[in-house]
């Protein structure tokens, strides 16, 4: 026991006189601890929010939804439930579709119309402006609609709204709504309106797209959960979704916390970047005590003591810098609602939630033990009599040394484990552990590469200076690699953001090629084909022939009949029950377009079909991944009910579809024939570059034929770049936690050699040389510094970029050169203001104080 | 016309609260060419004195004039700037640059004056019996190897006055005088003033002349 106090002791006393040096290591630490409090916060939080807000995001007890008017059955089955209560159940419905608003002033956009019964929503409140519209919506008859609206289409309050044949006055616009989620509005805003005067619009005709749901509001006290589950299967046979608020809440929940799973994993980057600090910390200061270690030995103290001294000064640094990090990070959390904010749907409140603030503390303390294990070792290799000779050599180190291989694999048990943890899962964990070792193993190859290049090739020619400067990235003891592994890391991570970020908007972009439209007609009905294509055709080209889409559903699968499989309980529980359900809009034609590839099968040859009825089992090119969901392969055989025909169907051929590209693309395809009787809505495609001119023709078109929407490709392409610019937002800010790390390691590192290079500089100086020359060679070596690491990662990171953009997103890569080269020199300039920042020393200390101390 | 001379020279520090004098009134004169030994015990202040002769450090009193510059008035770049015209150096543990060859060491002084000093360093490394050697760095020399390396470099730039700071003192028997009659070769070929700190009895002996410390104080043979 004795020991151990004297251990303490040790601990104690040494630990107060580095109080300096171990500034930094405890500003590593908590740089990693900040982040991930942060994020573990600010995920703990929203899962709070989400619970409260709950029933106010659902609006109701228990939500039903359906692609179609409720059958006739499904109208009984709901009049049951509702009198399975007592008193019995409250009902609204709702019915929501797409529709062209048009201004008064002649504008058009597409917007989201929301027809609503009066008592929507049962929980949860919707403000507007001016207040009080909302309760009156039924009564007024008008149009509330989101501010957007007086944006595009341009309408103002008090203004006439027309959708489809009706007349809407605007009496509000809304200004919070619960559940709403900020950038769906890029996509248009909605406008709502009273349920009863949706007939008026004759816009829900045929072929076009819609929601029909009901509200229900049980008594207090009822098992909203055990009623859904009475009812479900009936429901479900009738294609109606039935959602409770907990449903509603796990559905959120999951989505939330996988987008913090994502974030965490990034902080916990920069925590592992400060784990590398620590043990860099250890490694020096270990090397600095050897002496002070060999005098305790020859004094008597074991090993262990003094393993246990130095593990305790460990644990403390990594306690301080967690503490520190917590508070930094409880802060920090403030800013990350701000961000994300257009993104999740509740509001979240800053609260510091102190099951994450210890988890983070922690982990921040294990970290920096577990970091400090292998340097640590190195004071079981010191010798007694390292004291009586200055250059005395330790033995080599035994091969098969235990506790070195114990140390590693706590290190390499403790990432894993983190990983998993911060991930939620453990695929995502092992993955994301695989990753991070991967980059850094080839970032640490990267370095090392071009730091053997360097020496080969130094350049002889340099002047002397700056010579100087690059040499002294190899002196003795140096730390060249580790602070190009740490700054690269976080320079890695930044970059891989903007390339993929970049690519991801190039492919989606609309603009670019004659070829591609950006203006799109739908629901053109067959009687208005001819007109439209001519107004069409008068101002813009036509890009190929009108598209026929043909509602239908799935009747059955593979001889199993849908609603049966979706009414049984075992496939409840399946995954592709949507797949079954759902209202399907397919296409027929004759041969495969550019955005899709046949991976099985073979498709039909063309015209083969023609003039053929819908009685043969006809044959059918099905999107791979939807084939996957309902669990069918080439040759299998789909039933689809096209407006009460049976259509039998084999699968001949799968297709992998690229989903990102603006065009009309389907899930199953058929062949020229069949369906040619079959009732349908057509889709035209045409391009014109002038914006004035794309409206224009919208308005004409619309004004024509109200049922008619249309979609300028431009604007939509705008609202996706919102929104990867929101999510790039966050991952960037946590990416530069990993950043801020990768300097405080830097820091750490300067700091580390001081000693050598104010000697060094102090020797030069003796020898003649001027404060600016000095000051030139610092500069050469941290410019040098900075540069390889930034190679480093831009290399790396466009391997990286590379291969996701080519195997995940399937696109053709492209370098954004102007955003990384800048980058690199931002790197660069931090490099050089934290190497000089910490240098002042070199040039202001007298020579001769430095030389004689020995 | 003297290469250096001081007068009154004083130097105190301040240490734990408490003024202390470490040289005290030092005075002397010394003509081009000639060799000075300054010994005494440790910490009799040999090594501050040279400090201060070479511009290295500022004296508490009193004034050092070097090949005609008053010291005092000069700033540090102008110091620096004349030790690179005039001034060598030889220190106790050689402070050779790890990241730099034997040759390249020894052209630092040149290059420090933008000169191309390639042929020379490799000529001095000749004279100093280490012509093979000039790739090596100096994790590669031994301890002897690298003093003379040292005295190579501290010749480079044709100084008119070195300043050896305890040459012989980390070296054994052979080397140190391996060490000591190369300097005394380069005093004679070149006319280069020696001024000499060591507590080598030998080295003292072969010096024309002797300063002796005791407590910071000059004091007689």
């Amino acid at each position: 026991m004795s020991r151990l106090r004297f251990a303490l002791a040790l601990a104690w006393r040494e630990g107060r006189g580095s109080r300096r040096r171990g500034g930094l290591v405890v500003a590593a630490v908590a740089i990693g601890v900040a982040a991930l409090v942060a994020i573990n916060s600010f995920g703990d939080n929203l899962q709070a929010s989400v619970r409260q807000e709950a029933r106010a995001l659902l609006g109701a007890d228990l939500f039903l939804s359906s692609p179609e008017p409720f059958s006739e059955r499904a109208e009984v089955v709901l009049a049951e439930l509702r009198r399975a209560s007592s008193p019995a159940a409250e009902l609204v419905r709702v019915v929501r579709f797409g529709a062209m608003a048009r201004a008064s002033a002649g504008g058009t956009r597409l917007a989201q119309v929301v027809a609503v019964d009066p008592g929507y929503p049962f929980y949860g409140t919707i403000d507007t402006a001016p207040a009080g519209e909302w309760p009156r919506l039924a009564e007024t008859g008008g149009a509330i609609a989101d501010p957007g609206i007086l944006v595009a289409p341009g309408a103002s309050l008090g203004d006439e709204l027309a959708l489809g044949e009706a007349r809407f006055t605007l009496r509000a616009t809304v200004e919070n709504v619960p559940g709403d989620v900020g950038v769906r509005t890029a996509f248009g805003p909605r406008v709502f309106i009273p349920r009863r005067r949706v007939e008026e619009t004759r816009l829900l005709a045929f072929g076009s797209r819609a929601r029909y749901e009901a509200f229900l509001k049980l008594p207090p006290g009822t098992d909203a959960e055990a009623l859904a589950a009475r009812f479900r299967g009936r429901l479900a046979a009738e294609r109606l979704v039935v959602r409770t608020v907990s449903d509603d809440q796990r559905r959120l929940n999951d989505t939330l916390s996988r987008l913090a799973n994502y974030l965490a994993l990034v902080a916990l980057a920069a925590l592992l970047l400060g784990g590398l600090a620590v043990a860099s910390a250890v490694h020096v200061f270990i090397r600095r005590r050897l002496e002070s270690v060999a005098v305790l030995r020859c004094l008597g103290a074991s090993t262990g003591t003094l393993l246990a001294a130095y593990l305790i000064q460990a644990a403390a640094v990594g306690l301080v810098g967690s503490l520190v990090g917590a508070g930094l990070g409880v802060v920090a959390q403030l800013a990350l609602p701000l961000l994300l904010r257009e993104l999740i749907p509740v509001d979240v409140a800053w609260s510091p939630s102190w099951p994450a603030v210890l988890a983070g503390v922690g982990v921040g303390v294990w970290v920096a033990v577990v970091f400090s294990l292998l340097p640590l070792l190195a004071v079981r290799r010191v010798s007694p009599l390292a004291v009586l000779r200055r250059d005395y050599e330790p033995p080599a180190a035994p091969r098969s040394d235990v506790a070195r291989g114990l140390a590693l694999l706590a290190l390499a048990g403790s990432v894993v484990g983190l990983a998993v943890i911060e991930a939620g899962r453990v695929g995502a964990g092992l993955l994301f552990a695989a990753g991070i070792a991967l980059a850094l193993g080839a970032l640490a190859l990267a370095a090392a590469l071009l730091v053997r290049g360097l020496r080969r090739f130094l350049p002889r020619r340099l002047p002397y200076l700056y010579r100087q400067g690059l040499a002294n990235t190899f002196r003795p003891a140096n730390q060249t690699l580790l602070v190009v592994l740490a700054l690269g890391f976080g320079t890695f991570l930044l970059s891989t953001l903007v390339l993929v970020q970049h690519n991801l908007l190039r492919e989606l972009r609309v603009d670019r090629g004659e070829e591609r439209p950006n203006v799109v007609f739908f629901d053109v009905q067959p009687d208005q084909r001819e007109d439209v294509e001519a107004r069409v055709r008068a101002r813009a080209p036509l890009l190929g022939p009108a598209v026929p889409i043909i509602p239908m559903r799935i009747q059955s699968v593979k001889g199993r009949a849908a609603s049966e499989l979706l009414a049984s309980a075992e496939e409840a529980d399946r995954p592709g029950r949507w797949a079954l359900r759902r209202e399907y809009r397919s296409s027929h034609r004759d041969s495969s377009r550019p955005s899709e590839r046949v991976v099985a099968g073979e498709w039909w040859r063309p015209g083969e079909w023609r003039g053929r009825t819908a009685t043969e089992t006809i044959p059918i090119a099905v999107d791979a991944d939807l084939a996957r969901e309902l669990e069918v392969g080439v040759g299998d055989e789909i039933v689809w009910d096209v407006q009460g025909l049976l259509v039998p169907s084999r699968v001949a051929c799968l297709r992998d579809v690229d989903w990102a590209r603006f065009e009309p693309n389907f899930f199953v395809v058929f062949p020229e024939g069949p369906l040619d009787g079959a009732p349908r809505s057509f889709v035209l495609l045409s391009r014109l570059d002038d914006a004035a001119a794309r409206a224009r023709l919208q308005r004409e078109i619309v004004e024509a034929h109200p049922n008619v929407s249309s979609l300028d490709l431009a604007q939509v392409q705008r609202g996706v770049e919102r929104i990867l610019d929101r999510v790039a937002l966050a991952i960037r800010f946590m990416a530069l936690f990993s950043l801020a790390a990768g300097a405080a390691v830097l820091a750490g590192a300067v700091a580390a050699s001081r000693h050598q290079r104010v000697r060094e500089g102090a020797l030069l100086r003796t020898l003649g040389a001027t404060r600016h020359q000095l000051v030139r060679i610092l500069l050469a070596e941290y410019a040098v510094l900075g540069a390889l690491a930034g190679v480093a990662a831009l290399v790396l990171s466009t391997l990286a970029g590379w291969a996701l953009v080519r195997f995940v997103f399937g696109g053709v890569f492209a370098f954004p050169g102007p955003a990384l080269f800048t980058l690199l020199l931002g790197i660069a300039a931090l490099t050089i203001a934290i190497g000089l920042a910490g240098s002042t020393e070199v040039w202001r200390r007298p020579p001769l104080e430095v030389l004689r101390a020995e | 016309m003297s290469i250096l001379s001081c007068e009154a020279l004083t130097k105190t520090y301040v240490s734990g609260g408490r003024e202390i004098t470490v040289l005290r009134d030092i005075t002397f004169e010394l003509e081009a060419g000639e060799v000075l030994a300054v010994t005494g015990p440790s910490g009799s202040g040999k090594s501050t004195l040279l400090g201060l002769l070479a511009g290295l450090d500022r004296p508490a009193r009193g004034r050092v004039v070097l090949d005609g510059h008053d010291l005092s008035a000069l700033t540090e770049d102008e110091r620096a700037r004349l030790r690179a015209e005039k001034v060598g150096f030889v220190f106790q543990f050689f402070h050779l640059i790890p990241t730099l060859t034997a040759r390249e060491n020894v052209q630092v002084p040149l290059e420090l004056r933008g000169e191309d000093a390639r042929a020379r360093a490799e000529d001095l490394l000749a004279r100093v019996g280490l012509a093979e050697r000039g790739h090596h760095y100096p994790a590669q020399l031994s301890g002897g190897e690298q003093q003379r390396v040292a005295v190579a470099r501290a010749f480079a730039h044709r100084p008119r006055i070195l300043f050896a700071d305890e040459p012989t003192g980390n070296l054994d028997a052979q080397n140190g005088a391996n060490v000591v009659a190369l300097l005394s070769e380069m005093n004679r070929e070149l006319g280069t003033t020696l001024v000499l700190v060591t507590h080598d009895p030998d080295l003292a002996r072969r010096a024309g002349r002797v300063i002796r410390l005791r407590d910071g104080e000059a004091v007689p043979a």
